[in-house]
């Protein structure tokens, strides 16, 4: 399933993370403790210069996997490796220095930004906690200088002393790309980086980031519920349905050819003003046999967490969880259909 | 040409009074026919839902209608809804327009179930009706956007996200108004349920015969479910067309470059670069047509002189308008 060879820089095997329900006064005595299944066995691979894209409805568990990555979350079992090394740290010392290296972007720049605080400040502090502030004050202008100019907020001065509500969402947005940039990661972890700005702006915020990925050789996890913009973005493409990964591969594949059944109908559900021109009635819904709802994560469908609305379900789907199955080099799906196919 | 059953006309609303004022539509004439699906596109700030707001004058202070009027004409007769009173006005809500806000799943009522808060609007605008008959055509209208009587007797927490929108929806349509006003309601929903409720809204106009004034940012979605599209930008609006004529000749460069911002799923992979710039400040507008500082074509006119919503001199059609100075776009003279 790789899509290229370049070196690896964050990888996760069989990551799981489950949360506690809070238990009422009826279920205290029971013995079963009920848990959200919110991530299940995700296997992952962010590769230098690559992006790799991480689609999925709300509640799927992709923002899950970002904070696990971020280690935010601690994990309830699998493993993460930075280049190799197994890293599980819980806040202090070394959690600045795995941070310095895997930086996140959060989805709300109207959130993420301290209101009372100065485009300068936010960046400054960046750059000390990860010590690249440079010995003398102009050093530290000079680094500022030169954040603000790798995301294209030019002249650079004019931005410096703006509060966050003086800039619009697309600048914003660019701050707290420049601040996680402060650190010099190696992997960004962008979790719907532009689902909360205006579309005319979305674009000019992807290609930066694509733009920086190219010149700072960075790994990027581009986590959205957009699948266009995967195909336009991503190299590769992770398609994820409550909490497992269902369908991977080069973005192209996986948006052209869909293999799993689940990735079909959110393709088919994706606006498409093209329709317009297709035969048929284009206004008719996709088949789902569930509308539209998808399961609930604390008591999961056994089997393929996809069966109650998969439109081709067979017996063995409700008892047995599908594994992957390579479809061909650069495609994979967890799907029984293509059981015979990958023989 | 389909009768119209709204028709708004050079419609003003600001923010403020006096010289603080800021201007967040301005000078908006857009005409609704019966059974139609008009789209209404635009940025956040362009003042897509401040004109939805004002044409049912439901809009909070500080914002005020400065002028301009709303023509409503229903089988009994026309009026200009700006002129109704107070107790006219009570009975024009709901029964005759209604209206699915932004964020709908957050707009019911947390402790009533949701019987009561449709029995309530009937109840309140049909008083005549028993109660049976109430009942009955609650359970009616909930069956016919997919839920079965027996949910009824729920709370909205114990609906999902896009039952809890069909029953707003269900609720705007209780009264069979004429004209249902849409703000972003499927925003906040997946994909997959946004195609479903779409799909069955698109039905039920089909049998019930209303109108949709259907306001978005997400353009792909209307060129594919609305009849018409307007694009607002900076509180105008800059151009109207058919859906398809809009969407494979737009003439506004907006228009162009807000159908370019969107990635396609299908075809060639093409590089896109969006819109240069951010949208404009309501309180420190470009002079001249609004868009100019974001425009690749912009020449010495448009900083100066404003242009107005026409026919294009270039297009031999009627149903379409821009407002834009580029050669072939401006109006006939």
């Amino acid at each position: 399933m790789t899509v290229t060879d370049t070196e690896v820089v964050l990888e996760a095997e069989g990551l799981t993370k489950h949360f506690p329900v809070r238990r009422g006064v009826r279920d205290l005595l029971s013995k079963d403790r009920k848990v959200v299944h919110a991530v299940d066995d995700i296997q992952l691979t962010l590769r230098r210069g690559r992006v790799t894209a991480l689609v999925g409805e709300s509640g799927s568990g992709k923002s899950t996997v970002a904070r696990l990555l971020a280690q935010l979350y601690g994990r309830t079992s699998g493993d993460i490796r930075l280049h190799g090394d197994s890293v599980t740290v819980r806040g202090g010392r070394r959690f600045r220095a795995y941070c310095r290296r895997v930086q996140m972007i959060f989805q709300d720049p109207f959130a993420s930004l301290n209101p009372t605080h100065t485009v300068r400040y936010h960046l400054t502090r960046a750059l000390k906690i990860h010590g690249r502030a440079g010995t003398s004050a102009a050093e530290l202008e000079e680094n500022l200088r030169d954040l603000l100019l790798r995301v294209q907020l030019t002249p650079p001065e004019r931005y410096l002393d703006k509060f966050p509500h003086e800039l619009s969402g697309g600048q914003r947005q660019r701050v707290s790309i420049a601040r996680a940039l402060g650190a010099d990661p190696e992997a960004l972890l962008a979790d719907e980086p532009v689902s909360m700005l205006d579309v005319s702006i979305r674009l000019g915020v992807l290609n930066l980031l694509r733009d920086l990925k190219e010149r700072l050789n960075l790994a990027i996890l581009y986590i959205t519920h957009d699948i266009a913009s995967a195909r336009y973005f991503a190299d590769e493409t992770l398609v994820m349905y409550a909490g497992r990964m269902v369908e991977g591969g080069s973005s192209e594949t996986v948006t052209q050819n869909p293999a799993h059944p689940y990735t079909r109908l959110l393709i088919e559900s994706a606006p498409d003003p093209d329709r317009l021109d297709r035969v048929g009635d284009p206004r008719e819904a996709p088949e789902d046999e569930a509308g539209g709802e998808p399961p609930s994560l604390i008591a999961p469908p056994s089997g393929c967490r996809f069966h109650p609305r998969c439109i081709h379900a067979m017996p063995k789907c409700s008892t047995e969880l599908p594994p992957r199955f390579e479809l061909s080099s650069n495609q994979w799906a967890a799907c029984w259909l293509y059981e015979e196919a990958a023989r | 040409m389909r009768e119209p059953v709204l028709e708004i006309k050079n419609f003003h609303v600001d923010y403020g009074l006096g010289a603080d004022a800021v201007q967040a539509v301005r000078d908006v004439t857009l005409t609704l026919h019966r059974g139609e699906v008009l789209g209404l596109a635009g940025e956040s700030g362009s003042g897509k839902s401040t004109l939805a707001y004002g044409v049912t004058r439901l809009l909070p202070p500080p914002g005020v209608i400065s002028g301009g009027s709303v023509v409503y004409h229903s089988p009994g007769g026309s009026y200009d809804v700006m002129t109704l009173t107070d107790a006219e006005l009570r009975k024009f809500r709901w029964a005759e327009t209604s209206i699915v806000f932004q964020g709908a799943m957050n707009s019911l009522n947390p402790v009533h179930k949701i019987s009561t808060q449709m029995l309530d609007v009937i109840k309140a605008h049909e008083p005549d009706l028993s109660p049976q008959a109430r009942t009955a055509r609650a359970a009616e209208m909930l069956k016919l956007v997919g839920i079965s009587a027996d949910r009824m007797d729920a709370y909205p927490h114990q609906l999902s996200g896009g039952m809890r929108q069909r029953v707003m929806i269900g609720m705007a349509l209780v009264l069979q108004p004429q004209i249902v006003i849409m703000d972003e309601p499927t925003t906040a929903l997946d994909v997959v349920m946004q195609r479903q409720i779409l799909a069955q809204l698109v039905e039920l106009r089909e049998r019930l015969g209303f109108s949709v004034l259907f306001i978005t940012h997400d353009l792909s979605l209307l060129v594919e479910f609305s009849d018409r599209i307007a694009i607002m930008y900076g509180g105008r609006i800059v151009e109207e067309a058919r859906s398809s004529d809009l969407y494979k000749d737009s003439l506004h460069p907006y228009s162009e470059g807000l159908l370019k911002s969107f990635p396609a799923l299908r075809g060639p992979r093409r590089e896109l670069s969006g819109i240069p710039g951010s949208p404009p400040d309501l309180r420190g507008m470009p002079t001249g047509c609004s868009f100019h500082p974001r425009c690749p074509h912009a020449f010495d006119r448009c900083s100066t002189d404003i242009p107005l919503l026409a026919t294009p001199s270039s297009r031999n059609d009627p149903t379409r308008s821009v407002a834009c100075w580029l050669p072939g776009r401006t109006p006939v003279a």
